[in-house]
């Protein structure tokens, strides 16, 4: 009850009354026998009192010429039961249609509050030091970029922007899905939306608060629906001929038996007749019909943005959901992006020990490598063991260390030094170490594959993907190497951004029937392609605008399993709307059909209407939940 | 041009006859009514003045439904 709006409660209050007034008038007329004038009268008020508005309505639905009117249709349909002396029928059926409807508002506004509880990521205040030195809450609206924000723990970040000051974990919980907070310290960047956790941070923002992520993701999400699905326009074209159809089949119906049984000498029985258009009448209202299926959308975005998977459209759940092919861009997608040293090969020294002496050679460089090799160590370096330091530009590093000469670089700094390098056999960065000219060794670099990506592959497979392949400008044995371990079905290698669009459309000529090709990158450098799909899926958003932009579907994190996931999400949401459009229109139908030869009564009509839009709506609703998905 | 309006409907039939009808008017190049959202988003045509055609659709949407109402 104090769910309900004030509208609501009205419409409640009075299906209380009449159903009171109802109960009381057939325990009266079952006690004393009435005159049927006053029987009348007495079910005239409940009726009166549950359908005013619906005849008001009505009235008006006739001035303005909408003669499908959904109120119009119930208002003649109750009235001429009325008129056919089924008084109780008349009431009952205005009162079952008004509990329907107040059923669905109440449903639909619930589910439109718990998919906004969903994305509770809108700040609502920014913390800024006032004049007087205490803390004031403004409107981030108003908050200027560059400007220092306070944030305490328990607070949403409500801006973008640089920590200045403090260090605290931060839960990213509603933006990506995922539970395992993150750290943030002094020059970390952090997005809005995450909710401080322990310690105070005093943040500059970069952005301003329209910009911000919070508000892009919110403005994307709110917007998400505005392009369509096929299954929403059909039902819509549906609902447009559905309700006509039925009125004209009522009008038949009335009509045509009696002038045909009047022909053949078996007399008119209007009455029967007339009741039975009027079945076809309460039959005839769309809205179970229209509500679920939007509804079964509305759900689906919801659930997905919950799970940090973000959905443009209800068009792009649905392409999402024939997905047959799938095109996976390498770096930074399937792989971390992140050059890590994956090997040390052919070396007599221990491992450690020869990556020690190379980062030492490395450490007054600032090349990737260099600091690849010195993670790899693990350790800080003392650079007192280093000494005559010579960079070669495009071959590597000369320098004294513990006082032998050290040469770390690529195989052209071996040739230069006339040293005999072994060639490495796997894809990646090699780098070459010799020491007093003798060769040590190589150290293998290469950009480590996600922990999820080939879980991501099995579970695609899984669900019946066709095809999985792999598009990446890396050379050919990098790429080998990769899909190899990610057991993908193909892998196009070399490639420049524009063949990248290219091989795309090569792949989409190669669609069957009607799936889709989806295509994953992280939204760098990947925006024509990422359009040129049939779905886009961007990942690693957060932060990234350009992403958002490009993308149909945007992975708040970068954890490619999501994008099994997405499509999980993607094919239960469909289900669902199929599963109504069936159960909702095979039941008008079989409803209309046993109307018409007289099984089903008024009552069966409107208990059919009612309970279909209330089982499509509880089922719709389903879609939200795709926590074990 | 294309904005996006909020809007009051009660029912989803009713939201597909105001997009039907917020088509229907001069100026408006496409109207899409998002009943869960309940947002309307209008692309105009070209020099139509969003502020001289809101007023029709509304009126039109009036016809279809009596109790709707668009925020412009």
């Amino acid at each position: 009850m104090k769910n309900l709006n004030k509208k609501q409660k009205k419409v409640f209050i009075r299906i209380l009354v009449s159903l009171g007034l109802l109960a009381a008038i057939l325990l009266l007329t079952k006690l004393v026998q009435l005159p049927q004038w006053l029987e009348a009268v007495l079910y005239l008020v409940p009726y009166l009192v549950i359908g005013y508005d619906i005849l008001i309505k009505a009235g008006k639905g006739i001035k303005n010429r909408q003669p499908f009117d959904e109120c119009f249709l119930m208002a003649v349909a109750t009235v001429g039961a009325m008129a056919l002396g089924e008084y109780l029928e008349g009431a009952a059926v205005m009162l079952f249609y008004q509990i329907g409807e107040l059923f669905q508002s109440v449903a639909i506004g619930r589910s439109r509050r718990s998919i906004s509880e969903l994305m509770d990521i809108r700040p609502d205040y920014a913390n800024i030091m006032g004049e007087d030195g205490q803390l004031e809450q403004v409107d981030p609206d108003e908050v200027e970029v560059g400007t220092v924000i306070y944030v305490q723990p328990g607070e949403k970040l409500p801006i973008d922007g640089v920590v200045v000051e403090g260090a605290s974990t931060l839960d990213t919980a509603a933006l990506t899905g995922e539970s395992v907070p993150r750290d943030a310290a002094v020059g970390d960047e952090v997005i809005s939306g995450c909710i401080n956790l322990t310690g105070l941070l005093k943040v500059r923002t970069t952005k301003e608060f329209g910009e911000s992520t919070a508000s892009k993701i919110l403005d994307m999400v709110e917007n998400a629906s505005s392009r369509k699905s096929r299954q929403e326009d059909f039902i819509s074209r549906f609902a447009r001929i559905y309700t006509p159809a039925v009125c004209y089949s009522a009008l038949a119906l009335a009509i045509l038996p009696p002038l045909v049984r009047l022909v053949l000498g078996l007399g008119a029985d209007w009455s029967t007749w007339i009741y039975r258009a009027l079945t076809f009448l309460v039959i005839s209202c769309p809205c179970a019909l229209v509500i679920s299926i939007p509804l079964g959308f509305f759900a689906g975005i919801g659930g997905a943005s919950s799970a940090g998977v973000l959905v443009k459209g209800s068009n792009y759940l649905e392409a999402l959901s024939k997905v047959g092919l799938i095109a996976f861009d390498k770096t930074g997608t399937v792989t971390q992006g992140v050059f890590e040293v994956v090997g040390v090969h052919h070396s007599p020294l221990a491992d450690e020990e020869l990556l020690e002496i190379a980062a030492l050679a490395e450490s007054y460089s600032h090349h990737p490598i260099s600091q690849s090799l010195r993670r790899a160590v693990g350790h800080e370096l003392d650079t007192a063991r280093v000494s005559d330091v010579e960079e070669i530009p495009g071959k590597g590093v000369i320098a004294k260390v513990d006082g032998k000469t050290v040469a770390v670089g690529n195989g052209k700094l071996m040739s230069m030094l006339a040293v005999a390098a072994t060639p490495c056999g796997h894809g990646g960065t090699v780098v070459h170490v010799a020491i007093d000219e003798r060769y040590m060794g190589h150290i293998l670099i290469a950009d480590m594959l996600k922990p999820g990506s080939e879980q991501a592959m099995t579970e695609l497979k899984a669900l019946g993907i066709r095809r999985r392949v792999m598009l990446t400008g890396d050379a050919r044995s990098a790429a080998e190497e990769t899909a190899k371990a990610l057991g993908i079905d193909d892998f196009y290698c070399e490639l420049l951004p524009q063949d990248k669009v290219t091989k795309v459309e090569e792949l989409l000529g190669e669609k069957q029937g009607r799936e889709t090709l989806a295509f994953v990158g992280d939204g760098i450098n990947d925006a024509p392609v990422l359009s040129r799909a049939d779905v886009g899926i961007a990942m690693g958003a957060l932060g990234s605008d350009a992403a958002i932009e490009a993308a149909d579907v945007v992975l708040m994190d970068d954890d490619p399993r999501k994008v099994a996931k997405a499509v999980r999400i993607a094919r239960k949401c469909l289900r669902i709307v199929y599963e109504n459009i069936v159960f909702a229109i095979g039941v008008k139908l079989l409803c209309l059909l046993l109307g018409a030869v007289g099984i089903a009564n008024m009552w069966v009509a409107i208990f059919a209407d009612v309970g279909v839009m209330v089982l499509a709506v509880l089922n719709a609703i389903r879609a939200l939940n795709v926590k074990r998905l | 041009m294309k904005k996006s309006y909020k809007i009051e409907v009660d029912c989803a039939n009713c939201a597909n006859k105001m997009e039907q009808a917020a088509n229907a008017t001069p100026g408006v190049k496409s109207a899409v009514v998002n009943f869960m959202t309940l947002k309307m988003s209008v692309e105009f045509e070209e020099g139509a003045d969003p502020k001289a055609v809101m007023p029709l659709v509304l009126a039109n949407c009036r016809k279809v439904e009596d109790d709707c109402e668009i925020f412009f």
